[in-house]
């Protein structure tokens, strides 16, 4: 980055660290901050959307999509996250791969399952053989997006169910009883009131996705973690910069970084939720 | 090798009982469901005696927190604070990376009857290393929840127990620690199964499977990784945390069930 940097061999002190903290791989690392935070932006939405279809399946009045609802929201309770994520990676990676087999190749005649193989053809293959290192990267990043929102998303569906079901019953039928259809009761008294009984729920959902953030690393992305654990480990003298053992340096950085990002969020939302509770008939309401 | 020889082999593989070599070709339906299970005794391991220990220590913490003198409260928020703020897997790889930068030493303990040499590598071991954290890290997330529950004990329940004249020790241990506690038990339960499905993280952050024992989670992705199938070994540990979930379910509704039992026929 600067010019003195042309030769680290020499350099010590301050201007050793300015070339160690710019260099290429230095500022791949700062990226993969970006990668956590996009991911975070990125799979909220999603997270709220299923989440809402699945408290508005569970409160269905059609039997089997009550059940469906039911068995999404029930899941996350029994099982780990982690399992659901490394299952989901692998999962829908083949699922893609095998309805491409099936389009794309009808005639292929060979089983895909040939042993312990999962065979399908070249041209099937997701991404395909000869794309680009940043294809492969966006496609991880994107079945780990789907994998967060759908265990999120059950999450966030169990918080919605409850805030749904705590707006007061006689609001409701107060709205019944000025002749409103269940449509109009829906989006006129229950939506908007939902969101105050909601939202400690859902801060506390943002709070374990972002303390989830770090699984990113197990399922193959390259995000904090994974540069962490790159550039803190000991380098010899063969490389430009060589430094022993700094993965607990690099990894006390995460941690402050964490910290921080859980500190910020608490105290947004402790204001969110001061402006959501105006004029609520609840006890942090103010009229 | 039949089902119940497989069973012989493996069912105690993860505590190092049994057959050295895990199933490398042919694995069978029966094999993944076994040497799973058998890795279930990890998770049992971690999620039981940290809990056990956290109980304690999230009570003193939760009191510390309480309390109004500042050289009290202060480190009990700053131990919250970390804990909570950050996530478990770092955690995990923190604490690792300091255990090995420990010196190898020996200590030996005498219990009396029997004298143990306590060593320092035995921090870099899953058994103790990653014990530890989780249990300071359950202990942190229970302290906030009881402390919740510390502030919401009623005030008149207190003056009452002032005004019949109990020590404050009789009275901590009469009204507000049973109140807290019921208070708190919905929210506990829910740590505890969090806890729970915490421990299969153990052996995905830097602690060694050593001579291939590890937990559940351990053996399911050693499975899916030689079958390249996922459908098999990820619904058989789903299931194995589903049912164990519902034995913790259960038994937090006995535990409430005593803890409120002189609300009994009230709504509860």
């Amino acid at each position: 980055m600067f010019d003195y940097c042309a030769e680290p061999g020499v350099l010590s002190g301050l201007t050793w660290w300015s070339c160690y903290l710019t260099t290429g791989k230095q500022f791949d690392f700062y990226l993969s901050f970006g990668t956590v935070l996009l991911l975070l932006g990125l799979t909220m939405p999603f997270i709220l959307l299923l989440g809402f279809s699945g408290a508005l399946a569970r409160r269905s009045r059609f039997l089997p999509l009550r059940w469906l609802g039911l068995t999404y929201t029930s899941m996350v309770r029994g099982i780990p996250d982690i399992i659901f994520f490394m299952f989901a990676l692998i999962a829908l990676d083949q699922g893609i791969e095998y309805l491409r087999h099936i389009v794309l190749c009808p005639d292929w005649t060979e089983p895909i399952r040939q042993g312990s193989d999962f065979r399908v053809c070249p041209a099937a293959k997701m991404p395909l053989g000869n794309s680009p290192q940043w294809v492969h990267e966006v496609y991880g990043f994107f079945l780990a997006m789907i994998g967060f929102a759908v265990v999120f998303g059950a999450f966030a569906a169990n918080t919605i169910y409850g805030a749904m079901a705590a707006v007061p019953g006689a609001q409701l039928e107060t709205g019944a009883a000025f002749g409103m259809s269940r449509r109009q009761v829906f989006r006129r008294i229950l939506l908007p009131q939902m969101w105050v009984y909601a939202l400690p729920g859902l801060s506390n959902l943002w709070m374990i996705l972002v303390k989830a953030t770090p699984l990113l690393f197990l399922l193959g992305v390259e995000d904090i973690v994974y540069w962490a654990r790159e550039l803190g480990g000991a380098k010899t003298a063969r490389y430009e910069y060589p430094h022993g053992d700094w993965r607990l340096g690099y990894f006390l950085v995460l941690l402050v970084f964490y910290l921080l990002l859980t500190w910020i969020s608490e105290r947004a939302f402790a204001r969110l939720t001061r402006r959501v509770s105006r004029g609520q008939m609840s006890a942090g309401g103010t009229v | 090798m039949s089902c119940a020889e497989t069973f012989a082999a493996y069912a105690l593989r993860a505590v190092g009982i049994g057959e050295r070599l895990l199933p490398r070709a042919d694995i069978t339906f029966c094999e993944q469901a076994i040497l799973i299970g058998s890795g279930m005794i990890w998770n049992i391991y971690f999620a039981v005696l940290a809990l056990a220990l956290g109980f304690f220590l999230a009570v003193g913490v939760a009191l510390a927190r309480a309390s109004d003198r500042w050289v009290f409260r202060a480190p009990a928020q700053a131990f919250i604070f970390v804990f909570r703020g950050s996530p478990l897997f770092i955690q995990f790889f923190i604490a690792y990376e300091t255990f090995v930068l420990i010196p190898k030493a020996g200590f030996d303990i005498s219990l009396g009857f029997i004298d143990i040499t306590a060593e320092t590598r035995w921090l870099t071991k899953a058994w103790l290393g990653a014990l530890i954290v989780l249990f300071l890290n359950t202990s942190a997330y229970t302290a906030q929840i009881f402390h919740g529950a510390l502030m919401a004990v009623p005030k008149g329940d207190v003056e009452a127990a002032d005004a019949i004249g109990m020590s404050p020790r009789t009275r901590f241990r009469r009204v507000v620690f049973p109140t807290m506690l019921r208070l708190a038990w919905a929210s506990y339960t829910n740590e505890a199964i969090f806890l729970f499905h915490a421990t299969t993280l153990v052996f995905f952050s830097s602690f060694p499977a050593w001579r291939q024992k590890g937990d559940a989670l351990y053996y399911a992705n050693y499975f899916a990784d030689k079958t390249f199938n996922p459908f098999v070994p990820y619904p058989i540990i789903a299931a194995y945390f589903v049912l164990f979930t519902l034995l913790l379910t259960l038994a937090s509704g006995l535990v409430n069930r005593r803890l409120n039992r002189h609300l009994r026929g009230q709504r509860q």
